[in-house]
C-alpha cells in the first residue's frame, strides 16, 4: 500500500535502486574499470535526484509519517515491510545520497584495486542507510542496522590502511555487541505489544517505569555504540583512521548519525519516562565526551585520527542537546547531526584529497601547504571555521541551539559544554597552522592544485555549509512539527519556550 | 496392519529399498554417475512421497513408528539434507582414488535411520534408528582409508559412540524395569504413577540423556566433535553436523514435551547448565581454531546451545523456533561445508583457514557463498540464521529465560569474532595456499548455488517456511 501524493514508491526506489545497481556492477567484467565508475556515478547520481520530490513534497506542517509505504512482509511474525519519513529523518536520506555521489568521485582514482567490489559496497551502503532511516518495522530497522554493517566492515577490511583488519573487526565486534542486546530490548518489546513490531504503535504504548528503564538501557547499548559515546567510542578512531576515504565520510556523516537517530526515533518516544529520569547521567556522559574528545584531539599526530576524536566530541553535543529534551536542544542536536555530517564528511573528503597526493596522514609530514595548494588550503579553511563554529556557518547555528537547550535544562552541562568549543576551535587552528602554515615541508613540495573532480565532490558541502549557516530555517522548518509532537510525549505539560529561542528563530527566519 | 498404514510408511520403505537397488545395479554395472543418480532419485522419491501420504496422518504403525507431521516435516528435512551431501560427495569422491560407490549406500542407510528416528516412538524402534544411523557413519568416516586421519577420526567415533550407546540401553533398561514400557507416550504417564521409584527413573533418564547428549555433541560430552570433523571427509562432516544431530534433537524435542519438561525442575535445571555450557565452550573454543572443520565443530556445539534455548521454552512457539533453526543450521552448515568439499582436492581437504586467503579475488562467488554461510552461522540479518536466532529469542523471552537469552546473544558476539576471522582472510589481499583459481565441478556448484539460495529466500521471505512449519509442526501440540 503506497500512501504518498507522488504515485510511485518513492522511498523503496531510494532504497533498492543502489542495492539494484550494485548486482548489476556485480555482473561487469572487472577489467573495464571506466564503465563500473561511470555506472556507480550515475547511479549514485540517480539516486540522488529521485530524492529531490522528498525535499520539495515534504509537507512541514505536520508530525505525520509521509511518503509511507506499507507491504505485509512476514505474516506469520506479524512483520511488515513500513517505511516512510518524517521530520527527524528526512534530511538525513537526503545527507545520504548526496554523500555517496561525493565518495564515489572522492574514489575515483585512489581505489586501485578490486574497484568493482568497491563501488558495489558503496552502493549497498547507501541503500541499507536508508533503509534504516525510513523503517517504521523494528524488525525491518534491525535488518537494515546489520545489514549495513557487513558492506562496511569489506570497505574498511579490504580497501583499508596498513592496521585495518583490526580496525575492522573491532567495528563489527563493538556494534554488534550493542546491537544484539537491542535485539533482546525489541523481542520484549514485541511480545510485551502483543506481537506487533510497528514503531508507530509501539511509541504510543505506555509502559511501566521498570521496564521502560530496562528497554531504555538495552536500547543505549546498540545507540551509544553507534553514536559513538564515551566510554565506548575507541572503536571510532580506529575505524575512521584506517577506512579509505569514502569509508571515513560515509561513517563521519552517516554512519555515526544512526545512534543519535536511534535516540530520537526509538529511545525518547517509546521510554519518555526513562528518558527523563536519565537525564543527568546522558548529559554527564556527553559532556565527558565533548571535553574529552576535545583535549585528545590536541594530542594527536594523525590528521584522520585528529577528525576522528573531534567526531567524538562533536557528537557529544548532539547527544547533550537530544538529552536537553527541550525544542532548542533537540532541533540543536539534529542540525547539528546534519551539520557533522557536512562538516566532518568534507574534512575527510579534504584529507583523502592531500592524501592521495603524499600517502601520509602525519601531521609531522605537512607543511606550508597553503602556499603550494591555495585553493585547497582556502576549502579547507572554510570546514576548519565551519568545524570550530564561526558564526555565519553551520556549526555556529547547531552549537549555539545545542548550548542554549543544554543551558536551560541543565546550567553546569552548558557551562561545561561551552568549553569544548574553545578547546575545538584550539585544536582545529593549531591543526590548520600545522598543517598550511610553517616553512614548506619537502614532502607536499610541487603538489598541484585541487582538480575539478575533486572539487566537485567538497564543492557541495561548501555550499550547504553556508546554506545552513546563514539560513537555518531552510533546514529546521523540516523538524519543528516532527520535534514537538515528540516533545509533547516526554512533557505532558504544554511546553515553555525561552524567549532567547524565540528571538533566535525569529532573527534566522 | 493396514493398507493406509503401509501408504503412509512409503517415505520409509522407499529409502530402505533405495540401498538394496543400488547394492543390486552394483553387483552387475559400476559406475559412479549411475549410483549417484539412482540415490539422488530414491532420495527424490521419498521425499515425494511424503506429499501423498501426508493426507493418511496421524497414525501408528507396529506400535514402533509415529508417522505424523511432526515426523513428516523432519523426514524431509532430513532426505534433502542428504540429497545436498550426495551431491557434494560426487565431486568430492571423484578427486579421490577410491570406489566411491558403496559409500552412497551408507550414506542412504543412515538417512533410513534418521528417518526411523524422527519416527520412532518406542525404545526398539529408537535404538535401531540410532544403530541404522551410526554403524554406517564409522565406516562413513573412515573412508578414504588410505588416509590415517580417515581411521583414527573413524575408530573416535566407533568408540564414542559405542560407549553412548551403551549409555542409552543402560538407561533404557533402568527404565523399563521400573516402569514396565518402552513407548513414550506411555512412559511420561506411567512415571507419574504413585510408588514409582523415582531414583530409578531419574537414572535412567540421566543416562538416556547421556546418550543422547554424545550424538548431539553437548558440553560436557562433545570432546570427539572437533576430531571427527577434523578426520572426516568434508561431505561426512557435513552429515554428521547436521542429518545425524538434527535427528536426534527432533526426537528429544518430542518427547521432552510430551514429557513436559518443565515439571521437571531438575531436569530443567541439568539443560539449563548443558546449554549453556555448550554455548560458551563451542564459542570459545573455536576462537582458537586455524583449521576451518574444527572451527565449524566447536560452532557446531554452539548451536546445539542455542537450540537448547528454544527447547527448554517449550511450547508452540518454542517447538517451532526450533523446526526454523535447524532448517536454517542446516541450510548453512551444508553450504559451509560444501564450499569446504570443493575446494578439497585428492590429497587433503582444504580445512587451514590460509587455504582459503584471497579467494574472493580468484572466485568472488565461492567466497561470496562462503561468507554467506558463515554469516547465516552468526546470525546476520538477510541470512536464514538470523531469523532462526531471532525466532529462538523470541521463544525464550516469551517463557521468560532471561538468563539464557542474554547469554545466547553475548555468545552470538562471540561468535562473530570467529566467523569473521574466515571472512577477513577470505576478502584478504594476500593470495593463499591454494593459489590457483579452483575449478568448480558442476554439480557441487549447482549445490551450493540452491544452497545460497534456500539461505536467502529463508532469510529475507520465510514466510513460505514458516507456512510449512504452521501446517506441520505446530499441529504436533
Amino acid at each position: 500500500m503506497i500512501m504518498n501524493n507522488l504515485g510511485y514508491p518513492v522511498l523503496s526506489t531510494l532504497i533498492f535502486l543502489p542495492v539494484i545497481g550494485a548486482l548489476l556492477i556485480g555482473l561487469m567484467n572487472r577489467k573495464h574499470e571506466g564503465l563500473i565508475k561511470v555506472s556507480a556515478l550515475v547511479l549514485s547520481l540517480l539516486t540522488f535526484a529521485a530524492s529531490l520530490p522528498i525535499f520539495f513534497n515534504f509537507d512541514k506542517l505536520t508530525p505525520k509519517m509521509q511518503f509511507v509505504e506499507w507491504y505485509s512482509w512476514i505474516p506469520a511474525f506479524n512483520i511488515d515491510y513500513l517505511i516512510g519519513v518524517d521530520g527527524i529523518s528526512v534530511l538525513f536520506v537526503l545527507l545520504s545520497t548526496l554523500v555517496t555521489i561525493l565518495c564515489v568521485l572522492i574514489s575515483w582514482n585512489s581505489v586501485k584495486i578490486k574497484v568493482k567490489e568497491f563501488f558495489m559496497a558503496l552502493l549497498l551502503i547507501e541503500g541499507a542507510m536508508i533503509g534504516v532511516f525510513c523503517s517504521l518495522d523494528f524488525f525491518l530497522f534491525y535488518v537494515f542496522w546489520e545489514a549495513m554493517l557487513i558492506p562496511m566492515y569489506l570497505l574498511i577490511g579490504v580497501w583499508g590502511g596498513p592496521n585495518r583488519l583490526y580496525a575492522s573487526i573491532k567495528f563489527f565486534l563493538y556494534t554488534l555487541v550493542g546491537s544484539v542486546l537491542m535485539l533482546v530490548g525489541i523481542v520484549y518489546l514485541y511480545l510485551y505489544a502483543g506481537r506487533d513490531f510497528n514503531i508507530l504503535h509501539l511509541a504510543n504504548l505506555k509502559y511501566p517505569l521498570g521496564m521502560q528503564l530496562l528497554l531504555f538501557w538495552a536500547f543505549f547499548a546498540a545507540f551509544a555504540v553507534k553514536v559513538p559515546m564515551f566510554p565506548v567510542h575507541t572503536w571510532l578512531p580506529d575505524a575512521h583512521t584506517e577506512a579509505p576515504t569514502a569509508g571515513s565520510v560515509i561513517l563521519a556523516a552517516v554512519l555515526i548519525k544512526m545512534g543519535a537517530y536511534g535516540f530520537l526515533r526509538f529511545s525518547i518516544p517509546m521510554f519518555p519516562d526513562a528518558a527523563r529520569a536519565m537525564t543527568v547521567p546522558m548529559m554527564v556522559l556527553s559532556v565527558i565526551a565533548i571535553i574529552y574528545g576535545a583535549v585528545v584531539c590536541l594530542a594527536q599526530t594523525d590528521i584522520k585520527r585528529l577528525i576522528a576524536y573531534s567526531s567524538v566530541s562533536h557528537m557529544g553535543f548532539v547527544t547533550l542537546g537530544i538529552f536537553a529534551l527541550n525544542t532548542q536542544g533537540i532541533e540543536g542536536g539534529i542540525l547539528q547531526m546534519l551539520n557533522h555530517g557536512v562538516v566532518t564528511g568534507a574534512l575527510f573528503l579534504s584529507i583523502g584529497i592531500i592524501y592521495d597526493r603524499t600517502h601520509t596522514r602525519q601531521i609531522a609530514d605537512y607543511g606550508g601547504v597553503a602556499s603550494v595548494l591555495p585553493v585547497y588550503a582556502g576549502l579547507f579553511m572554510l570546514f576548519t571555521l565551519a568545524s570550530i563554529g564561526l558564526p555565519g556557518t553551520n556549526g555556529f547555528i547547531g552549537e549555539f541551539l545545542i548550548i542554549l537547550g543544554g543551558f536551560t535544562a541543565n546550567r553546569a552541562a552548558g557551562v561545561f559544554a561551552a568549553t569544548g568549543i574553545i578547546i575545538g576551535a584550539a585544536y582545529m587552528l593549531w591543526l590548520y597552522q600545522r598543517v598550511f602554515f610553517l616553512n614548506v615541508n619537502p614532502k607536499v613540495e610541487g603538489l598541484h592544485d585541487i582538480n575539478m573532480r575533486e572539487l566537485l565532490a567538497v564543492a557541495p558541502m561548501a555550499v550547504l555549509v553556508f546554506w545552513i549557516g546563514l539560513y537555518p530555517n531552510a533546514f529546521l522548518s523540516f523538524m519543528h512539527p516532527s520535534v514537538q509532537s515528540l516533545l509533547d510525549k516526554v512533557r505532558p505539560a504544554s511546553a515553555n519556550f525561552s524567549t532567547l529561542a524565540d528571538f533566535l528563530r525569529a532573527v534566522f527566519a | 496392519m493396514d493398507a493406509d498404514t503401509l501408504r503412509a510408511l512409503l517415505p520409509l520403505i522407499i529409502i530402505s529399498a533405495t540401498p538394496v537397488a543400488v547394492m543390486l545395479v552394483l553387483a552387475f554395472y559400476r559406475s559412479h554417475a549411475l549410483t549417484v543418480f539412482l540415490v539422488l532419485a530414491g532420495l527424490a522419491l521419498s521425499f515425494a512421497s511424503l506429499f501423498p501420504a501426508s493426507g493418511l496422518l496421524p497414525r501408528m504403525a507396529a506400535g514402533l513408528l509415529v508417522l505424523d507431521h511432526y515426523s513428516f516435516f523432519f523426514m524431509g528435512l532430513m532426505f534433502a539434507a542428504t540429497f545436498a551431501v550426495a551431491l557434494l560427495s560426487y565431486g568430492y569422491l571423484g578427486r579421490k582414488d577410491i570406489f566411491p560407490d558403496e559409500y552412497y549406500i551408507l550414506l542412504l542407510i543412515a538417512a533410513a535411520g534418521s528417518a526411523v528416528i524422527v519416527s520412532s516412538s518406542h525404545f526398539a524402534s529408537f535404538f535401531l534408528g540410532l544403530e541404522l544411523l551410526s554403524v554406517p557413519l564409522y565406516a562413513l568416516i573412515s573412508y578414504p582409508r588410505a588416509n590415517p586421519r580417515n581411521v583414527e577420526a573413524g575408530i573416535k567415533y566407533l568408540i564414542l559412540a559405542g560407549t553412548s550407546s551403551a549409555f542409552l540401553l543402560f538407561g533404557m533398561a533402568l527404565v523399563y524395569a521400573e516402569l514396565g514400557t518402552m513407548e513414550f507416550p506411555r512412559i511420561s504417564t506411567a512415571a507419574l504413577f504413585p510408588g514409582t521409584d523415582r531414583n530409578f527413573v531419574l537414572a535412567g533418564v540421566a543416562m538416556i540423556i547421556t546418550g543422547i547428549g554424545f550424538k548431539l555433541a553437548l558440553v560436557p560430552f562433545h570432546m570427539w566433535t572437533p576430531d571427527v570433523y577434523e578426520g572426516a571427509p568434508a561431505p561426512v562432516a557435513a552429515f554428521v553436523a547436521t542429518v545425524s544431530k538434527g535427528a536426534m534433537f527432533a526426537l528429544l524435542l518430542r518427547y521432552f514435551t510430551i514429557f513436559d519438561i518443565r515439571r521437571y525442575g531438575s531436569l530443567m535445571l541439568l539443560f539449563t547448565v548443558i546449554s549453556i555450557a555448550s554455548m560458551f565452550a563451542g564459542n570459545l573454543l573455536a576462537l582458537f581454531q586455524n583449521n576451518v572443520k574444527r572451527l565449524l565443530a566447536y560452532s557446531s556445539i554452539a548451536h546445539l546451545g542455542y537450540l537448547l534455548v528454544a527447547f527448554l521454552a517449550s511450547g508452540v512457539l518454542a517447538a517451532a523456533a526450533v523446526a526454523f533453526y535447524l532448517a536454517a543450521y542446516f541450510v548453512s552448515t551444508l553450504g559451509a561445508f560444501g564450499v569446504i568439499s570443493v575446494l578439497s582436492g585428492k590429497e587433503r581437504d582444504a580445512d587451514m583457514i590460509d587455504d582459503y586467503m584471497g579467494l574472493a579475488w580468484r572466485s568472488p562467488w565461492l567466497a561470496g557463498i562462503f561468507a554467506a554461510m558463515l554469516l547465516s552461522l552468526a546470525g546476520i540479518p538477510l541470512t536464514a540464521g538470523f531469523i532462526g536466532k531471532f525466532f529462538i529469542a523470541a521463544a525464550g523471552v516469551d517463557s521468560s529465560l532471561w538468563a539464557l537469552v542474554i547469554i545466547l546473544v553475548i555468545n552470538s558476539a562471540i561468535g562473530l569474532f570467529y566467523y569473521l576471522r574466515v571472512i577477513a582472510a577470505l576478502y584478504s589481499r594476500r593470495p593463499g595456499a591454494l593459489a590457483a583459481s579452483p575449478k568448480l565441478p558442476v554439480l557441487g556448484g549447482i549445490t551450493l548455488g540452491a544452497l545460497s539460495v534456500a539461505l536467502l529466500w529463508l532469510g529475507v521471505y520465510p514466510a513460505t517456511m514458516l507456512e510449512i512449519i504452521r501446517n506441520t509442526i505446530s499441529r504436533f501440540f
